[in-house]
């Protein structure tokens, strides 16, 4: 002991004695009983996801138990639509998934068509469903980049957010901002298209559709991807419903379920011939599959949706101050990152009563202090990038 | 303390030291909310690259970093983890606050949760308006940042003297 | 089976909705006394009141027997009308919308009825069967509390602290009660209606401001509407920060006379 302790200008003789059992108990560790790490991941991420914060109590490398702490990016979105106006309110709820968020204002403002009882016209219909295509287009290019960056292939990213310029180009010209458009308006959208915008989005598609093959051919065929993500989280279909699990990650399970096509929508995906895509996995892999291939869907949506855009009016006759008469309504349609709805409650005034708004995220990552049980530290990045939750979305 | 905060340096060699410090910068971005996803679009898209500006955004922790861009709406549950981070960056530091919710609370104003602007809590540099502000809205913080690095005197930052923050696009803070 | 589920929900816009109403009478039978009422929106929703006894019950039966697997989200609601008056109603707005005073005071409650001030939400879904049913439940106010749906739906975890932390209502025989979202120390319980948004009390709404009318069609409402922006226009000009002291000295005299009222 004395040879190692030479070189160190440590007088302390505790403190000596202190290191000397320490080696001598690094050297039978597996014998001994540790008493249990915790680790606090987060609340900032390199990653885009936010500020989520997990603490892990971990035995060695394994999860013990482990729990998300959220609250974070908690803004009141449901206090501050009690005193928002309905167009303000769509102004507001933009921002709870951020990166499709035209999709956010989607139900919000289904519910109060169907309280004021108007219908936006057949051209309304089919523009909202292009551009909340295309937000989902936009949501799931930026999961594709990243859940590669989070495992450690930092190439997808840059990728991922050269190729997300296109679509964004294509939705700023139409709403005027490349995310939080506020373009839907009670009884249609905001303006009628620009020219040329069809053109442009189908070349825009076509982009799209490259990254996806070459994203296919990167990540998904890379084989230290698949070694890191195939079997690693794997959620069976039943506890994923009883969780409320929706949209990719439900499917990912086997479950056959698209609120696009299962729902009664005014919107216009009833009219498109299209397919929805299931996985019997329902590990990481299987996730990331399922997304790229409904990315690609998506793109052939977009493409029916603007060849056969019906003309006319792009907005009901609705009154200028906008009263929504009494009533409930709950609407919940297929977002990207799942199935979101709003329960929206007025009571005949400017303002709703109460807005209960059921984001997808916010069930999606219950799921994880039972997914993360005895799960591997390294796998942990892997579940939570495959669960995929924006934090607007989780925390509102 | 040495020359240079001290005052001591002559005119020249601080001038060489603000020059060689405005090319590079080492940004941590602090993405909150969605205005992280144009700081992402500004320092990680090769279209509206920042690197080209000479301001790095590969910090492996705030203590490499030389500026924090703070982006997105600040809830008071995260004020301390800001503080913290913002006490290890060390000094010269500049703060950059993107969006408005980071300029003063932005559409959640009148939240129960959020904190009225990141100025509350360190202080900032260069305003970005918007919400959310373009890359390009982002880059030309970033520029003016750079313009106010190559003006300054380090020793009168050193003492902590009052500091004009920049608002990008003109405008006044009051 | 999701098409013919379809086909009946469209004939249902004129005919009663079949289904919801077999839906709701096997809860009716299920449940007994504890059912109160319930209501269908045709081809489109349905709602059920319940006692808060049969909670578990109902959300046990809807899982087992009615296939209705997926849990939507568990939440509450406070229909107490505001204390605070209708924020977005500043005194300009009332050129084109009047104000009514005393309908602002009742507390009306919604859909299925019910009696108290909160109420329980509860909403299930079945991907199979297309088919969902948004359960409430009214809490008396001197035992705002409510058993734990976790034995059925793990997933209501969160929402039930979500409940808890936002309302003030307490989950029995949960395992691990305690706040979600805000920061430790928060106090209030931040959705009831109670609890005010500081920043809008201080400064109140100025009114819908319109720099210039809206270019619109002749038409009776838009005509007030053009009215009213310039109504507002010449009221914005005469007002500045006097009259929002004077509003706010108003506003805090109406929550006195509030409090006596209500003892």
């Amino acid at each position: 002991m004395a040879d190692i302790t030479a070189d160190l200008d440590i007088t302390n003789e505790a403190q000596l004695r202190y290191i000397a059992s320490q080696a001598v108990d690094a050297r039978v560790n597996i014998e001994l009983e540790t008493d249990g790490m915790t680790l606090n991941i987060g609340p900032q991420h390199p990653a885009t996801h936010g500020t989520l914060r997990i603490v892990a109590k971990l035995d060695g490398e394994q999860v013990i138990r482990s729990e998300p702490i959220m609250g974070y990016m908690h803004r009141g979105y449901e206090k501050l639509s009690e005193v928002r106006t309905y167009p303000q309110v769509t102004t507001l709820i933009n921002r709870i998934d951020w990166v499709g968020s035209f999709a956010n204002e989607v139900p919000f403002i289904l519910a109060a068509e169907d309280l004021m009882e108007v219908e936006a016209p057949p051209r309304a219909q089919w523009i909202r469903t292009a551009l909340f295509e295309l937000g989902r287009i936009a949501n799931i290019m930026l999961f594709l980049g990243d859940m590669a960056v989070q495992l450690g292939g930092s190439t997808a990213v840059f990728y991922a957010f050269r190729d997300r310029e296109f679509v964004l180009n294509q939705i700023e010209a139409a709403t005027g901002g490349r995310f939080h458009p506020n373009f839907n308006r009670i009884g249609g959208v905001k303006d009628d298209l620009p020219a040329g915008w069809v053109g442009e989005t189908k070349s825009a598609m076509q982009s799209v559709r490259d990254f996806c093959d070459e994203m296919e051919d990167l990540v998904l065929g890379n084989e230290i991807f698949q070694l890191r993500c195939r079997g690693v989280g794997v959620i069976p279909a039943d506890i994923g419903m009883a969780y409320g699990l929706s949209g990719a990650n439900i499917r990912a399970s086997g479950v056959d379920w698209d609120l696009r096509r299962d729902a009664e929508s005014p919107l216009a995906w009833s009219e498109l011939d299209w397919k929805v895509w299931t996985h019997p996995d329902g590990d990481s892999f299987s996730r990331y599959w399922v997304r790229l291939q409904e990315t690609r869907e998506a793109t052939y949506m977009v493409e029916q949706l603007l060849d056969g855009l019906p003309a006319g009016p792009i907005m009901a006759k609705v009154p200028r101050i906008i009263k929504v008469p009494a009533g409930e309504s709950y609407v919940q349609t297929e977002n990207p990152l799942g199935s979101m709805g709003y329960y929206v409650v007025s009571k005949g005034e400017l303002t709703p009563f109460r807005v209960k708004i059921r984001t997808a995220s916010f069930s999606n990552i219950s799921i994880t202090p039972w997914l993360l049980e005895g799960v591997l530290v390294p796998d942990i990045a892997t579940i939570l990038a495959s669960l995929y939750f924006i934090l607007g979305d989780v925390d509102r | 303390m040495g020359l240079v905060e001290a005052g001591k340096m002559p005119k020249s060699i601080t001038k060489l030291l603000n020059i060689s410090r405005k090319y590079s910068i080492w940004v941590y971005q602090w993405g909150l909310a969605c205005c992280a996803l144009e700081m992402g679009a500004a320092f990680g898209s090769p279209r509206y690259d920042v690197m080209r500006l000479g301001v790095i955004p590969f910090p492996a922790s705030p203590r490499q970093a030389d500026l924090v861009v703070i982006s997105g709406t600040v809830t008071d549950k995260m004020v301390p983890a800001i503080l913290r981070l913002y006490e290890q960056m060390p000094d010269p530091k500049y703060v950059i606050s993107m969006g408005s919710c980071a300029n003063c609370g932005g559409p959640y104003w009148d939240s129960y949760s959020v904190t009225k602007g990141v100025d509350q809590i360190i202080p900032v540099d260069v305003y970005v308006p918007g919400c959310p502000p373009r890359p390009e809205a982002l880059l030309e913080g970033i520029v003016l940042l750079q313009e106010m690095i190559h003006n300054e005197d380090p020793a009168e930052r050193w003492k902590g003297n009052d500091r004009e923050p920049i608002v990008v696009g003109g405008g006044e803070i009051s | 089976m999701s098409t013919t589920e379809t086909e009946v929900d469209e004939e249902a816009a004129v005919e009663p909705d079949v289904v919801r109403e077999a839906v709701a009478r096997a809860f009716a039978d299920e449940l007994g006394d504890a059912y109160i009422e319930h209501h269908i929106a045709n081809g489109r929703d349905l709602w059920i009141r319940i006692d808060r006894s049969a909670w578990v019950a109902a959300a046990t039966f809807a899982k087992t027997r009615l296939g209705m697997v997926w849990i939507d989200f568990v939440s509450a609601i406070d229909w107490l009308p505001s204390p605070f008056g209708r924020d977005m109603e500043a005194e300009q707005d009332w050129v084109v919308h009047g104000r009514d005073e005393a309908e602002a005071e009742v507390q009306q409650t919604g859909v299925a009825g019910g009696d108290t001030r909160f109420q329980m939400l509860l909403r299930l879904f079945s991907p199979d069967e297309n088919m969902g049913v948004t359960i409430k439940a009214d809490l008396p106010d001197d035992d705002l509390s409510i058993d734990s749906l976790m034995p059925v739906f793990p997933g209501t975890n969160w929402h039930e602290r979500e409940v808890w932390e936002m309302f003030g209502i307490h989950i029995n025989d949960h395992p691990d009660l305690r706040a979600l979202y805000l920061p430790s120390g928060f106090e209030g319980n931040p959705l009831r209606k109670d609890y005010p948004l500081v920043a809008r009390r201080v400064k109140p709404w100025p009114g819908i401001v319109d720099v210039e009318a809206m270019p619109e069609p002749d038409e009776p409402e838009d005509a007030s509407g053009e009215a009213a922006a310039a109504g507002s226009d010449s009221a914005e000009a005469s007002s500045d920060d006097e009259s929002g002291q004077d509003k706010a000295a108003a506003l805090a005299a109406r929550l006195a006379a509030l409090k006596e009222k209500r003892g």
